[in-house]
């Protein structure tokens, strides 16, 4: 259990499913994810909207987002149990640790070439005037 | 200015492969016109994660046709670009965003 990895989960369940067969799959979810020793950070229920287009006979489903943290084993049989319930019209699983990371290292950059470049100007000159070309398009 | 004029070049290499089909003669004189400056939706308000759940940030790319939005009309910047298509087709999954309409 040393790979722990960020998920996002989010199905679409059947309008015709009752309230009550929503907080199943939710509890489904929850209970695999305790078996997996994983961690459930925030569940959100968008409740029912409308789709893009139909999934089979339907034009609105309820839409659930679970964010997940565990392996890809608690994944796997997460997708297994979506997969086999039929109230389920879509899911879908996002790895998201490795793309927030990249986002928060966007975030770093901006914040240190937004100081005013002194030093680095002789060390690096490639580098500094890419960072120059960036700060240009941000303004 | 410069890095104005190197965006608009790209946006007449895009336009010139359309012209070989013949159609953009005509209108080449819009060119200069209304040449209006593009600058990277996402690098301008500075958004460093293009969310795929977020339906109404991905919708302003996705014509009535349900195309993507070519970069060459937006003015997306290339690696936002590439972010914003692999967003644009997990919300087309989950069916927030359409594949085709009309």
């Amino acid at each position: 259990m040393s790979t722990s990895r960020q998920y996002e989960l989010i199905y679409i369940v059947s309008p015709d499913a009752a309230e009550q067969e929503v907080t199943d799959l939710h509890a489904q979810v929850e209970a695999q994810v305790g078996r997996f020793a994983g961690e459930l950070v925030k569940t959100e229920n968008w409740g029912r909207r409308k789709m893009a287009y139909e999934i089979g006979p339907h034009k609105e489903g309820v839409y659930v987002l679970e964010l997940i943290n565990g392996s890809g084993e608690l994944m796997k049989e997460i997708e297994r149990r979506l997969r086999v319930s039929d109230r389920v019209l879509r899911y879908l699983v996002v790895r998201v640790d490795e793309e927030l990371r990249a986002a928060e290292r966007a975030r770093g950059r901006r914040k240190t070439s937004a100081r005013p470049p002194q030093a680095g100007a002789e060390g690096t000159p490639v580098a500094a005037a890419a960072d120059d070309r960036d700060d240009a398009e941000v303004q | 200015m410069a890095d104005e004029r190197r965006g608009g070049g790209g946006g007449r290499g895009g336009r010139g492969g359309r012209g070989g089909a013949g159609g953009d003669k005509g209108p080449g004189q819009r060119r200069s016109l209304f040449r209006r400056r593009k600058v990277c939706k996402f690098c301008a308000e500075k958004i460093d994660y293009i969310d795929y759940k977020d339906v109404r940030m991905l919708m302003p790319f996705v014509p009535d046709r349900g195309k993507i939005l070519p970069r060459r009309i937006s003015g997306v910047c290339a690696p936002h670009q590439r972010a914003l298509q692999t967003a644009i087709k997990r919300a087309r999954q989950l069916a927030l965003v359409p594949y085709v309409s009309d």
